[in-house]
């Protein structure tokens, strides 16, 4: 099984560069069978590219501890789950992930792609070839995860500790599926600048793939900042760590360019600036990739030492990225410029929106790089943290996230900032009411507190103040209002999500670092402790057994105001013998929004144990809002232009149906 | 990516695998809240050295300990929180500051988001106007003659 593995990836490989060549000679040369052959073998190459992603995962569940990746990162003693999600816990299988996904989004553009023009859907599948083809070289020459060892160990090294979690099942595909998903929107741009044209096809098809990439994206951040925030155990839920920052630079290009679609695709305007961003979208992708896995991070001597993995990604780097930027320097000319719109102008806005976002995309690129650049070149180190993204990427957010709710409200081509801000005079004086009771009522409140609240509560009004405008409230009467509303298309709903859940996401944010309170101790059994206003009682520690690991369960009883327990609260410190390492299992209690989180410390000689306990008010909604943006996608993809399916592409255009007109 | 993250799960803990769980003990903890607090401040803008993208507020590792215990001796001490930081940096060097100083050297990083949001805004108004100029181009005065002349004639 695993040999055939190895091999399905090598034609995987073969496939790739066929995928490549093949359709886009076909294009040039205008020949219709070559550009045909695209389609059958990017689905091909998926096909085999899952069967060697299964003949690996196998490999995993069933400990077969001749292979070497599976020996470094698997243990027989563990539990099922995390023996399958250990597939992908590991530089090799992570990539082999990557190329996975990879190939799946080219079969979905073969299955789907039905209905592009032929030369369109050729380099595209070609472009996405190369791609892959690049990647297949990379795994298979610097970190084949089918190497096998001989004479085969007896044991595994165990999967780390830490990776030992449901949040490893989850999110690495979805941060992956919204990762690569960013590659269709590059091919299709490389595919538009091979062309030379772009045309109502284009607009039409990028904004879809942009909109599930975003989504997946969206999802993966959320879930990987749960994970680090319980798993932790300090109860942070955003580092700025490098690493972070690598997959938050594609999702700020990737917000960018889902609103310049919008314009795009609407009002055929902007077009040449959404191709540029849909290319520096996924090319901040694969820098990301390149940082991570050279080892350049950890430090630029670690990189010197064994550049053969980063030389490798350096090089596709350069390639795409050099490539992409050069043949649309050469080709973004014969694009013409599309519709004039008047700076007040639902499109003015969006130019704004992307304004600020790629700001704050390059301030990241540049928090994230500048340490690495100034050491390679001077010799100085010098470390760049989170008080510089405060300083720089919070004062960018501000004036971005206080103009949101205006977005949505005016008209296309030219629009009325008065009449707009009319509509949101009731989300303004809520929003003006949240920060009043925030400063007045609220013990502990900063300036900065109140007005977070305050911007909070604007963009989640500003996005209902929306879908009531848009189903005409306050003009028609109450049965008409709600008619029209159930009526409105999907993806007014969708921005309307999207902006809400934004606006929960900030609430959380400012609740958490401006209303949480902290302490920490040491406690013996039977003491209590208080924390605004909730009464712990430490029970004492217990010890317990897991499948491959021992742990001291300190366990917590909640108390009520009458001093019965309400519920119990369980931190653990665990040891896992294989790896020697200890890892920490918060304790975490969800009341309302609001979360409790109990993280337990050493065990001192008198028996007495180190507690900190954190209140973190509304700290869910960080999460939440990203779900609801999550939502808000799903609800777009849903809007009936941009359904697939032959019957309603049959049926007569209705008035949604965009019109981007041919250059 | 989650290799992204998983890469930083794993450098972030892996320093702190030796011992305990938390950053902060209760024996470091000074009396006077008001200079504890400042010394939370301080330390939260001070890196672990040894860690990966950690600040010293946030380490279990041995250095970041004995950081926060100076900072905390420095305090009682009555240094201002100018002087904790420049007799860390004096001892430690630049890379333990998390935010870094405003100076030439790094007027790159702390300039590029105000000169990018410019340059962006003045390309915009600037291909806005050009745009609009194009699209309602006044009329030459050969033009406008002609076109008073035909409009005379009525």
């Amino acid at each position: 099984m695993v040999e055939t593995g190895h091999f399905a990836l090598v034609l995987s490989f073969a496939l790739a560069l066929v995928q490549t060549l093949v359709p886009l000679f076909g294009a040039r040369t205008g020949n219709p069978r070559m550009m045909a052959v695209g389609g059958p073998v990017a689905v091909t190459g998926f096909a085999l590219t899952a069967f060697s992603f299964a003949a690996l995962a196998t490999a995993y569940a069933s400990s077969d501890f001749s292979v070497a990746s599976v020996w470094e990162n698997s243990h027989s003693l563990q539990p099922l789950i995390y023996k399958i999600t250990g597939t992908w816990g590991n530089h090799e299988g992570s990539m082999l992930l990557w190329v996975l996904i990879l190939t799946f989004f080219g079969a979905l553009v073969a299955v789907f792609g039905g209905n592009l023009p032929a030369t369109l859907r050729a380099n595209v599948l070609a472009v996405q070839g190369a791609i892959g083809a690049t990647f297949f070289l990379f795994i298979l020459t610097t970190s084949n995860p089918f190497a096998r060892l001989n004479p085969a160990p007896i044991e595994g090294r165990d999967l780390n500790p830490i990776l030992q979690d449901l949040g490893l099942a989850v999110h690495p595909p979805l941060l992956y599926l919204g990762y690569v998903g960013f590659s269709i929107c590059f091919s299709f741009s490389v595919a538009a600048l091979i062309e030379g044209r772009i045309d109502a096809s284009w607009a039409r098809w990028v904004r879809p793939w942009t909109l599930v990439a975003w989504m997946f994206l969206t999802g993966g951040i959320a879930m990987g900042s749960y994970w680090a925030y319980y798993e932790l155990g300090w109860g942070g839920f955003w580092f700025w760590d490098p690493v972070e920052n690598a997959s938050f630079m594609p999702w700020l290009a990737g917000t960018a360019l889902l609103h310049s679609a919008i314009v795009m695709e609407k009002r055929s305007a902007l077009k040449i600036w959404t191709l540029l961003l849909a290319i520096l979208t996924f090319s901040l992708s694969l820098l990301g990739t390149f940082l991570v896995r050279s080892g350049v991070l950890t430090s630029v001597h670690a990189f010197a030492t064994d550049p053969t993995r980063g030389v490798f990604i350096l090089c596709i780097l350069t390639l795409f990225i050099g490539g992409s930027l050069a043949l649309f320097a050469l080709r973004s000319s014969r694009l013409t410029a599309g519709g004039l719109f008047h700076p007040i102008s639902r499109e003015g806005a969006l130019v704004l929106n992307n304004l600020f976002l790629t700001t704050a995309t390059a301030t990241v690129l540049v928090g994230t790089l500048y340490p690495l650049a100034l050491e390679a070149v001077t010799g100085d180190k010098i470390s760049v943290g989170a008080p510089f993204f405060d300083l720089t990427f919070g004062p960018l957010m501000l004036p971005l996230l206080a103009i949101v709710p205006f977005g949505p409200l005016l008209a296309w081509k030219r629009g009325d900032v008065f009449a707009a801000a009319q509509r949101l005079m009731a989300a303004f004086a809520l929003a003006l009411a949240a920060v009043l009771v925030t400063a007045l009522f609220v013990d502990g409140a900063s300036v900065f507190a109140a007005l977070g609240v305050g911007l909070a509560v604007w963009l989640v009004c500003g996005a209902l103040t929306d879908l009531a405008v848009k189903s005409g409230a306050g003009s028609v009467a109450p049965a008409i209002m709600l008619r029209r509303f159930a009526g409105l298309p999907r993806s007014v709903f969708g921005t309307a999500l999207a902006h809400l859940g934004l606006g929960l996401t900030l609430l959380g944010i400012v609740g958490t670092l401006s209303f949480g309170a902290e302490k920490i101790l040491s406690m013996r059994a039977g003491e209590t402790i208080e924390l605004s206003g909730h009464t712990l009682r430490f029970e004492g520690l217990y010890p317990a057994q897991g499948p491959n690991y021992s742990e001291d369960r300190g366990r917590f009883a909640l108390l009520g105001a009458d001093g019965s327990t309400i519920s119990e609260i369980t931190s653990a410190k665990r040891f896992y013998p294989v790896r020697q390492m200890t890892t920490t299992e918060s304790g975490i209690k969800t009341i309302g929004f609001s979360q409790l989180y109990l993280s337990l410390g050493d065990e001192a000689t008198d028996g007495s144990v180190v507690v900190r306990l954190w209140w973190k008010p509304l700290v869910t909604l960080i999460w939440g809002g990203g779900l609801v943006m999550m939502a808000g996608a799903a609800m777009s993809l849903m809007d009936r232009r941009l359904r697939v399916g032959a019957p309603s592409r049959r049926r007569k255009p209705t008035g949604a149906v965009p019109s981007a007109g041919l250059p | 990516m989650t290799r992204f993250s998983l890469a930083s799960l794993v450098l972030l803990l892996s320093l702190l695998f030796a011992g305990g769980a938390f950053a902060v003990k209760p024996d470091e903890v000074l009396p006077d809240p008001a200079l504890e607090a400042r010394a939370r401040a301080l330390s939260e803008g001070l890196r672990c050295m040894v860690c990966q993208n950690q600040s010293i507020d946030e380490s279990d590792a041995d250095l970041a300990r004995d950081l926060r215990v100076l900072v905390r001796q420095r305090l009682v001490a009555g240094d201002t929180d100018q002087q904790v930081m420049d007799y860390i940096v004096s001892r430690y060097g630049e890379f333990v500051l998390l935010k870094p100083r405003f100076n030439l050297r790094n007027g790159l990083l702390w300039g590029t988001p105000i000169l990018l949001l410019l340059a962006g805004g003045f390309f915009i108004v600037l291909t806005a106007r050009s745009r609009r100029s194009t699209a309602t181009a006044a009329l030459t005065p050969e033009e406008q003659a002609a076109l008073d002349k035909i409009l005379r004639r009525d």
